[in-house]
């Protein structure tokens, strides 16, 4: 068993992984049980970065959609909603919508892969993305990493002010 | 890298099979790296298997101490072998799942939050060499997974159908995630101070004048209180006194894990205290010098300064240290637990936001500015 051999049924496992869960999140009418099938497709996404070599990328993705997003949402959902089963309100609209929707992004995917990395060689063996990607954040794209903190900690500002208290 | 733990296993399966006249080497190299990581995992879970029960017997002994009584003292030594009669008591017991559970996920639930609290141990360094798996990511992979354990009790509280489930894993997410930042916030001081995030690395670096080439007294004034802020946000994110709000049994019975029984509320314990396990391991080998001895070598053998150990028997000497630092760090938190009562809702918040985020970013900074210095 070679190495491609390997990764070719890791890939496949995560790929049936991510559809089947992608699935009950499109097609479950709790919303609930829709979040916690998200969970598997975050993982199944982190873990195709990760079979990439893009190791602080899947970490980041479990960090961030994980950690942050999936459970922001199950807070959400669980605190304001009425406790046992929560209906989805999918209409035929929606779902002709969602498809259209669905086809925009994926025309999008097509030409960004098109234009951008059409017939490049993959990266060479590498041990680790880390360096090269802090290197790359406080080098060259030094300005829109600052940029985009400093976006991030004027909205954690706002939303603090938001939530003040107002009795004294 | 050479002598990792995963080349000692391979070493080991080609000496066995040599003995019986197999050629490992014909073996295709996926096959042998897949053995030996599964075989380094499994052996990850026998230790944290050890690990809960020796410290679930210990903790019961250490509390019988502290209130002035005996403990468990009858089944064995020392009652040392109370926690296998409670294991196999634990085997037998029916199986109960509430008429009213969302089946589906109240299995999945103790799974997802043991998924979690093993994940880091994959990259927790022993010694030198004994490590599963050196990852540059080291300690940011460590505490990613936390995430998962968050997801895990959030499902446990919510698939139980019951209030007090639903309002422990909601106060034990909210904890877990507030307590994330000040906890990030220690670790990258140690990552600035040292430049690494791989904690084998780490470790290497604190190589040395013996405590005072550690963490701790490196980068001091800001890696020694950015270890108390790693240590007390490790405390609430394991859901130990006093943060065990989760589980608080005067108000919510016992929070996310009521309607648990039998195996599946093992494995929430097992859970809970492989998370120690992590808090404890992850303080010493990013403050406390992992491996390294805390008395020079001088002292240690009496014998010439340059004395060098071979490979098993520092490989053996560095685990001895560091489990040695990783269960006193427990022994902390059970001490902890029997000394103090439990904190309000309100000092949870005001400890996290107004303490220790203040905390870790002053540390953050002042190991900056020492980094750039020094």
């Amino acid at each position: 068993m070679s190495a491609e051999v390997v990764q070719a049924i890791i890939f496949y496992f995560l790929a049936a992984m991510l559809v089947v869960s992608c699935a009950i999140v499109v097609f479950s009418y709790s919303i609930v049980n829709a979040c916690f099938a998200l969970l598997f497709t975050l993982l199944a996404v982190a873990g195709f970065y990760a079979l990439l070599g893009a190791d602080f990328l899947a970490v980041t993705q479990v960090v961030v959609y994980v950690g942050g997003i999936l459970v922001l949402l199950l807070f959400g959902i669980l605190l304001t909603s009425p406790l046992p089963v929560i209906l989805g309100v999918a209409t035929r609209r929606t779902y002709y919508l969602a498809v259209a929707a669905g086809a925009a992004v994926f025309a999008l995917l097509v030409i960004i892969v098109r234009a951008f990395w059409a017939g490049q060689p993959a990266p060479a063996e590498q041990q680790s993305s880390l360096e090269a990607l802090g290197t790359l954040l406080l080098g060259k794209y030094l300005f829109p990493f600052e940029f985009a903190s400093l976006t991030l900690l004027a909205a954690l500002i706002g939303a603090a002010y938001l939530v003040r208290r107002n009795d004294h | 890298m050479p002598g990792t733990l995963t080349d000692i296993i391979n070493f080991v399966i080609q000496t066995a099979l040599a003995l019986v006249g197999l050629d490992y080497a014909r073996v295709p190299e996926m096959l042998r790296i897949g053995a030996a990581m599964l075989i380094a995992c499994a052996a990850m879970l026998g230790y944290v298997a050890v690990v809960a029960l020796f410290f679930g017997w210990a903790e019961r002994r250490v509390a019988g101490r502290m209130q002035a009584r005996q403990g468990p003292n009858i089944v064995g030594p020392f009652g040392l072998l109370q926690l296998i009669a409670d294991a196999v008591k634990i085997l037998v017991k029916e199986d109960i799942i509430p008429q009213t559970a969302h089946r589906f996920l109240f299995r999945l639930a103790p799974i997802l939050v043991f998924m979690g609290a093993f994940a880091p141990f994959v990259v927790l360094p022993f010694s030198e060499t004994l490590v599963v798996s050196n990852l540059s990511l080291g300690v940011y992979y460590a505490l990613s997974f936390a995430a998962l354990e968050v997801v895990g009790v959030i499902m446990a509280g919510w698939a139980s159908n019951n209030k007090w489930s639903l309002y422990g894993g909601m106060r034990l997410a909210a904890q877990m995630m507030s307590y994330e930042i000040p906890m990030g916030l220690a670790v990258l001081t140690v990552a600035v101070l040292s430049g690494h995030l791989n904690l084998r690395t780490i470790v290497l670096d604190q190589q040395g004048h013996w405590i005072f080439s550690w963490n701790i007294f490196r980068g001091f004034p800001w890696a020694f209180l950015g270890m108390f802020a790693f240590y007390l946000a490790g405390l609430a994110g394991s859901k130990r006194t006093p943060f065990d709000l989760p589980e608080a049994e005067s108000e919510i019975v016992a929070g996310y894990h009521t309607e648990y029984s039998g195996m599946r509320f093992v494995i929430f314990y097992l859970s809970e205290y492989a998370t120690m396990y992590v808090v404890s391991a992850l303080t010493a080998v990013l403050f406390l010098g992992g491996w390294h001895a805390p008395i020079p070598r001088v002292l240690a053998w009496g014998g010439e300064v340059h004395w060098e150990a071979g490979p098993v028997l520092s490989a053996l000497i560095g685990m001895a240290n560091m489990i040695g630092k990783s269960f006193f760090l427990m022994f902390v938190m059970l001490w902890f637990r029997w000394t103090y009562p439990r904190v309000r809702v309100d000092q949870i918040v005001y400890l996290c936001m107004k303490v220790l985020v203040p905390l870790g970013i002053i540390c953050l900074i002042g190991a900056s500015v020492w980094a750039l210095v020094l």
